[in-house]
């Protein structure tokens, strides 16, 4: 390309592309851009759409799927294989509760507002992160994938034994109050003369969310802190050779993913209300490492789609509950499986038939869909 | 000094368990690479099997656990061929979640299984204890000693003197020279998933015979076996042995002691200490004490 039209596009050709810029551009394609805003503002109407069960749904999934973007940079981008992410998000959820609490309540609580508290919450949780990152340093693959899972053992530990923080097991303690600079999100009523119900608030404030931090996420990928990590990923020996500081990126990743953890952590508790310790185990962290093979290891888009998809496939475990006799509604001995247990073996089978079958996950299946069609009629 | 015995004696005891899990997670490693979440499983499915041998069809104790060997083989061979086979050459990192996976399924169908109520294999004269010295040990737990010892010589006895085991080890050394040499890889594996069932259905089956016998909750006890890997180093398998004894040791010397020691750490550390004694040890031995240093190429 001569320097005439280097840095410009050219008319008619979107996809022709002048310099390196436009290439690594946040929205490189009209179509991903076309798509971006219709999806954004699709929803923008869901509130106005959906039932209020099935929006508290995806209130939840779009908050998770910050979490499982955090977890795609240090896991998916970096290659560096968490099963702590459970931990952070934890730390996250209980920084957002002490904060954000009723100063009142039995336990501690400051009463802070969101601006404090949320962002203190990813803070506490990055600074956790910092302190993991050295021993990553030193430690690679399966070896990384088994310490992280003792993290997530050790801080169950620590979430069960603070009980002036945490309420103990058993007991548990509200998350914070959710009141976005004088709208409670927690009420209904009218908000700039709109009628809006406490999961419509809830949804668009968690869709903001979202959108700040998927933004994020996707700097964070495309830039040049993004291309180390992958390097480091692909081989970390090789990247160290071409001058990546292995130390310096690794911490980064664990302190960038665990930030996106920890304001996971707690803004989802604020929403699902009251919350115990028990609900930081290795369990969660199976979730989300569920999330980003089912939706597309390392991408963001993976991350959103797998997230909402997990979050849904509770609600499609309960309409098969309702088709299949066999399936009961409660969690008692009575049918051959319950709900729970349906879900739970789905999630070990979806897992099994993703990495088998579509290693890129429901990104993958996506990118498949995209290309029959962009060469449509022809087969490529 | 009896205390300090007593817990040593205890410690051992349910280090011995650990060391059968952690051989069995080093077996898979060795062969395959891959660090298997699925042994947890493998250990409540191993248990159930012998307390429906022992319990629903009146064998006694020592034959519905030769049973309960092979169904646990069994299963581990299955797991291995159906899930893991299809997956060879890819990362094994995939792998591992696969064998997260494959907990998750098995360890739902247990779990109808167990119920509410705690299943309990019954030890013949397990109730008896013997004592020296002020120390006291019950026939299960010199059982389960014995069945340790018996079990760990008769597999560094196999890897050194048999055919198969030789193979084994070629394997574990170097796959397509092993393979050039006429090994069938594959069967390999399915052998090593194999004994590590195996070795997971002895772990249950006195897991099921203790005193809370097998729960719903029991399959905590076969991830405590990962530090005792970690710690020993993950291709050891004398490291896989002492590894599990220790975690088992440092588990009942901190119940015994820190309460009073150091009574910040909460209630309950001992459960937890396993994991904290592993980030020490990590952070002075990466590959663990007895774990071959990877050499790093480009």
């Amino acid at each position: 390309m001569s320097l005439m039209t280097a840095g410009k596009r050219l008319r008619g050709r979107a996809l022709v592309r002048t310099d390196y810029a436009q290439e690594m551009g946040l929205l490189n394609t009209p179509a991903k851009r076309r798509s971006t805003v219709a999806m954004v503002a699709v929803g923008f109407l869901f509130p106005f759409i959906l039932t209020d069960d099935l929006l508290l749904i995806l209130t939840l999934g779009m908050i998770s799927a910050v979490g499982a973007i955090g977890l795609n940079l240090v896991t998916g981008c970096a290659g560096q294989v968490s099963l702590g992410h459970a931990f952070f998000i934890g730390l996250g959820a209980y920084t957002g509760a002490v904060l954000g609490g009723d100063p009142d309540g039995q336990l501690t609580g400051y009463g802070l507002p969101i601006w404090i508290w949320l962002p203190a919450a990813g803070v506490v949780a990055a600074i956790a992160g910092l302190l993991v990152g050295p021993i990553a340093v030193r430690l690679r693959g399966l070896y990384l994938a088994i310490v992280t899972l003792g993290l997530v053992f050790l801080g169950d530990h620590v979430f069960r034994e603070a009980r002036s923080l945490t309420g103990g097991p058993g007991i548990g303690r509200r998350g914070p109050d959710l009141n976005v600079f004088g709208i409670d999100l927690n009420a209904s009523g009218t908000v700039l003369g709109i009628e809006l119900a406490r999961e419509q608030r809830q949804f668009i404030f968690a869709l903001l969310f979202l959108i700040f931090f998927a933004i994020l996420g996707r700097n964070i990928a495309r830039s040049g802190v993004g291309r180390a990590f992958s390097a480091v990923r692909d081989r970390d020996v090789a990247a160290a050779v071409i001058g990546v500081d292995l130390t310096k990126y690794k911490v980064m990743a664990f302190a960038m993913s665990s930030f996106f953890a920890g304001v996971t952590g707690a803004l989802y508790y604020a929403v699902v209300g009251v919350f115990e310790p028990s609900a930081f185990g290795l369990l969660l962290s199976i979730q989300y490492i569920a999330m980003i093979l089912i939706g597309g290891v390392a991408t963001i888009s993976g991350a959103i789609m797998g997230a909402l998809f997990i979050s849904l496939l509770g609600k499609f475990s309960g309409t098969l509950a309702d088709v299949f006799p066999f399936i009961s509604e409660s969690s008692g001995s009575d049918g051959f499986l319950s709900v729970f247990q349906l879900e739970a073996i789905l999630y070990g089978l979806l897992i099994i038939v993703f990495l088998i079958f579509e290693p890129r996950g429901l990104y993958g299946i996506w990118v498949r869909v995209r290309n029959y069609w962009k060469g449509w009629p022809f087969s490529y | 000094m009896t205390q300090f015995l007593q817990s040593v004696v205890n410690g051992l005891g349910q280090g011995s368990i650990y060391a059968l899990l952690a051989l069995g997670y080093v077996m898979i490693y060795k062969a395959t690479r891959v660090i298997s979440f699925a042994q947890p499983a493998l250990m409540v499915v191993g248990g159930l099997l012998t307390y429906h041998f022992t319990e629903k069809f009146g064998l006694p104790f020592f034959p519905g656990m030769a049973l309960a060997i092979l169904g646990g083989a069994l299963v581990g061979a299955i797991v291995e061929r159906l899930a893991l086979r299809p997956m060879i050459g890819k990362p094994v990192f995939t792998l591992a979640i696969i064998t997260i996976g494959v907990d998750i399924v098995l360890r739902i169908f247990s779990n109808r299984y167990i119920g509410v109520e705690s299943r309990i294999v019954e030890y013949p004269g397990g109730t008896e204890r013997s004592s020296l010295g002020g120390v006291s040990v019950s026939h299960q737990t010199l059982g389960l000693f014995a069945v340790t010892a018996v079990t760990v010589t008769a597999l560094a006895l196999f890897f050194q003197y048999s055919r198969t085991g030789l193979a084994m080890r070629a394997t574990a050394l170097d796959q397509e020279t092993a393979l050039a040499q006429g090994i069938r890889v594959g069967v390999i594996f399915a052998l090593a998933w194999a004994i590590a069932g195996g070795l997971a259905a002895i772990a249950g089956t006195f897991v099921a015979a203790g005193t809370a016998g097998m729960e719903q909750s029991s399959w905590i006890i076969a991830l405590k076996a990962l530090p005792a890997i970690i710690i020993g180093g993950l291709d050891s398998i004398p490291g896989a042995v002492i590894g599990g004894l220790a975690v088992g040791l440092v588990e009942s010397l901190t119940a015994i002691y820190q309460p009073d020691v150091a009574p910040w750490l909460g209630r309950n550390f001992s459960l937890v200490a396993p994991y904290a004694l592993m980030l020490v040890v990590l952070l002075v031995k990466p590959y663990g004490l007895f774990g071959t240093r990877e050499v790093e190429r480009v």
